[in-house]
């Protein structure tokens, strides 16, 4: 058997332009692969073809009058689905809202649609983005297409998986701690986490509000880019949105890297980082030196704490933000004698354990007596945490480190113990807090064949600098080393 | 030990959460082994730190620079709303009985 053509965002464009395939051809052909793995890795909970091929026919009648294609013109693009997609399921891996079907397109969807992309599907993911292994689905784990027998990282498993898989040229995720970079990292295909409010939450199902970015995958930095190109920018409907200007992603691309600081935080090769995944990323350092770039090294002295403060923070905006889901509006209802009953009846079947988990956590921290010595603190440590990228920031153009500690963990390794899970999140969850914006690019593989990811972060609004530098590490051979 | 039985139990009502007596246990646990990890931000001096209530315009003074103006928009979507609810009697959303005869 022949390896599949690795489709790309531009390779997609000059075929269709060339007429050596129709849009809706190329959509044919991904609905294929779908069909031969999606029963092995279970990326997608929700095929849309109705609405995929309704989108190709128009790009193809547009072909077909020799009109000028928008930039995503037949992407054949899936969405995380915990998304909202007009007349598609949107589930958030939940059964609370195992049939809800939304109204209204998100705002970063409804752009990717007017931008010409294909939506294949939704994507699997940790119930309500809670979780860092795709475990937490209550519809089954997805499997890690590089290596079947371990998690493709979370909460974006489907959207990464699907990538790496070749199902989708690119993908949708969310990041509220990690949850692009590091299935960016464990799939070995790129994950951006755009800057707070770059790209409108309008249409997310909030899980921590000030924390939550929509943001890409796809199969190389260019292509990220040009997703990021798209769903980019100020939204009305979001009041967190920012109304700073859009730079050209693309143009920014090529730009050399000649003496660019980069960061490395010693806190970040310490206790904990597998000596693999240290060696491979110090090798990507390295190699971005010769790239250009100067190495200087940081303190961020309250990394440590990062962890404490931001599973306080995202549990109580998570316990807020989950009240809705009462039996009243939408979703699932259990019915009971009284109102209450009807809620705690409704809440104890439709959700999963680690949602309940954060639930409890979070419900605590907020409550009287304890807001205090919990959330107040961890959102003291939070300015402090932001304090030290903002000082890092002065020194330094970008901050590179490992995304996660080790390569992809094992289905069910980790699943007994939530605090390790938790702990997991260690080198993710301090820009997450920042609200800084941040790439996982491939950085070779481990000895067993396992991706490591390598993350770049940058100041609020650098998502240029963060592309720009995964980009020249991609071309200079980096991700395959 | 961080939290007790009757505190689950006490955080299970307060958000309207059923657990099940093994839930309760194993919550128990499983909050206190957090609890007890997330006690390591008491180690800081954080009584000059001003908490971090936005993310992108901390200090600046001017804490939403963004709102839109205040102007009525068309809002049309009542029929599709109700029609994703469990129980619904146009134009309501139907519930137990809340008030007693």
């Amino acid at each position: 058997m022949s390896a599949p053509t690795a489709w790309t965002v531009a390779g997609v464009r000059a075929a269709l332009q060339a007429k050596k395939v129709s849009a809706r051809e190329l959509a044919a052909e991904f609905y294929g692969r779908i069909d031969r793995r999606n029963g092995e890795l279970n990326a997608f909970l929700t095929l849309s073809a109705e609405r995929a091929y309704a989108q190709a026919d128009r790009i193809d009648a547009a072909i077909a009058r020799g009109q000028a294609l928008p930039p995503l013109a037949g992407v054949p693009v899936a969405i995380k689905d915990v998304i909202s997609t007009r007349g598609i399921r949107t589930t958030c891996a939940s059964k609370i809202l195992g049939s809800y079907v939304p109204p209204y397109d998100a705002t970063a969807v409804e752009r990717l649609d007017r931008a010409g992309a294909v939506f294949l599907g939704k994507t699997n993911c940790d119930e309500f983005a809670m979780g860092g292994s795709n475990e937490n689905s209550a519809y089954g784990p997805v499997r890690n297409p590089i290596a079947p027998d371990r998690v493709p990282g979370g909460s974006s498993g489907g959207s990464a998986a699907a990538v790496a898989a070749g199902l989708a040229v690119a993908a949708l995720g969310t990041d509220t701690g990690g949850s692009i970079r590091q299935p960016g990292g464990y799939c070995g295909v790129p994950g951006l986490m755009p800057t707070y409010g770059r790209v409108s939450r309008y249409g997310l199902v909030a899980f921590a509000s000030s924390l939550d970015k929509i943001g890409p995958f796809a199969a190389n930095v260019a292509d990220a880019a040009a997703v990021m190109a798209v769903i980019a920018g100020h939204d009305a409907n979001d009041s967190t949105s920012a109304a700073v200007p859009v730079p050209d992603y693309a143009a920014d691309l090529d730009k050399p890297l000649d003496w660019l600081r980069i960061g490395v935080p010693e806190d970040y090769f310490g206790e904990g980082l597998d000596p693999e995944v240290k060696e491979k990323v110090q090798a990507g350092i390295a190699l971005l030196e010769r790239l250009g770039c100067r190495r200087i090294p940081l303190q961020m002295p309250h990394t440590d704490y990062a962890i404490a403060a931001y599973y306080i923070i995202a549990t109580a905006e998570a316990s807020s933000n989950l009240a809705r889901y009462d039996g009243v509006r939408y979703g699932l209802r259990v019915p009971g004698s009284t109102l209450v009953e009807m809620y705690r009846k409704t809440r104890e079947r439709g959700f999963g354990p680690e949602v309940k988990r954060r639930i409890m956590l979070g419900t605590y921290a907020l409550s009287a007596g304890y807001y205090d010595a919990y959330y107040l603190r961890a959102q003291k440590v939070r300015a402090l945490i932001a304090r030290d990228f903002a000082d890092a920031f002065q020194k330094v153009d970008a901050i590179v480190t490992p995304t996660s500690p080790t390569a992809a963990f094992r289905l069910g390794e980790k699943t007994s113990d939530p605090l390790q899970m938790y702990l997991a999140d260690i080198y993710t969850v301090t820009g997450s807090l920042a609200g800084v914006p941040g790439i996982s690019v491939p950085c070779g593989k481990t000895k067993g064949g396992l991706p490591v990811g390598m993350q770049v972060l940058a100041p609020h609004f650098s998502e240029s600098r963060v592309l720009q530098i995964a980009s020249a590490f991609e071309k200079a051979g980096g991700s395959g080393a | 030990m961080k939290i007790s039985r009757e505190d689950v139990l006490k955080v299970a009502e307060l958000a309207h959460l059923g657990l099940s007596p093994e839930e309760v246990d194993k919550y128990r646990e499983q909050l206190d082994s957090i609890l007890t990890y997330v006690e390591k931000l008491n180690e800081l001096d954080l009584e000059k730190v001003e908490p971090m209530a936005q993310v992108l315009y901390a200090g600046s003074g001017d804490s939403h620079p963004e709102l839109r103006e205040d102007v009525l928009r068309p809002c049309d979507v009542a029929a599709p709303v109700l029609a994703e609810a469990p129980d619904a009697a146009k134009p309501f959303f139907r519930v137990p009985r809340v008030i007693e005869k």
